[in-house]
């Protein structure tokens, strides 16, 4: 099972849609890592409207994925967790997820641009409103 | 009082079972009519303790059952493996221990998502028994 990664510009989205195993998750976040290098993408948002469970496994890997996509220098935001997931996440501990979140897809490709525009990479994006 | 819903026994031998085993714990768990947050409580804690079978032991098993009596509600669910056990239990239980460079989140934060939350380890044995309990 391969997670879809959908190119916009230098933004890339992805949406997760079923649940992950294991493998899965790690193919997902080697597959997403060497996309953003490919492209030099300068956001990437990753919707888990899908994710009715995230372990502590899932949330580190989406925590790491996070960080990786920031260290090879891309933006990124986490957007559509479940309000039970959330929950659970909370209760389970702190720190489990420390990247920048949004409520949907639109809020984060938003949060996206304006940050993208902040670090003065416009000229890159080919969009007009930012 | 109704007949106790069918119990679930399942093998977990690789990281797609853990999948399958917390989608059965859902199930059951909803159809005793325990709500999402519920739900999603004791899915999580399956998942955790199935992914910790599969590190530390490689094979175990998994039974999901209803345990509601006339007062109230219970689903439980048995997680049992054959492995080395848990050589420091106390430590295991703690925030942020971990040996296997995990977030050290899966045994503490699996007992903080539950209402009971029993374990037994020895080496060659190890028994995790959760529940969710809610009065009718």
């Amino acid at each position: 099972m391969r997670i879809p990664i959908l190119r916009l510009e230098r933004i890339l989205l992805v949406s997760i849609q079923v649940d992950l195993t294991d493998n899965d998750a790690m193919q997902f976040q080697s597959d997403l890592v060497e996309r953003v290098a490919e492209i030099e993408a300068l956001g990437v948002a990753i919707d888990i409207t899908a994710l009715d469970v995230v372990d502590s496994y899932m949330a580190r890997v989406i925590n790491d994925t996070a960080n990786m996509v920031r260290l090879l220098g891309a933006e990124v935001v986490i957007c559509g967790i479940q309000p039970f997931v959330a929950l659970t996440l909370i209760e389970m501990g702190r720190g489990l997820l420390g990247a920048d979140c949004a409520f949907n897809l639109s809020q984060a490709l938003e949060m996206l641009k304006r940050r993208i525009a902040e670090r003065g990479d416009t000229r890159f994006i080919g969009d007009e409103d930012v | 009082m109704s007949e106790p819903l069918d119990p679930a026994s399942l093998p977990i031998r690789s990281t797609l079972d853990i999948v399958t085993a917390r989608h059965a714990a859902r199930e059951l768990c909803e159809r005793l009519g325990f709500g999402k947050a519920d739900q999603t409580r004791l899915a999580t804690a399956v998942s955790e303790l199935a992914r910790n079978v599969i590190q530390y032991a490689g094979v175990g098993t998994c039974l999901i059952e209803d345990e509601s009596d006339a007062h109230s509600r219970r689903i439980q669910v048995r997680i049992e493996d054959q492995g080395p056990g848990i050589p420091n239990l106390e430590l295991a239980l703690t925030d942020g221990y971990s040996t296997s460079g995990g977030l050290g989140a899966g045994l503490p934060g699996t007992r903080r998502l539950t209402d009971v939350f029993q374990i037994e380890s020895v080496p060659g044995s190890t028994r995790v028994t959760i529940a969710l309990v809610k009065p009718r």
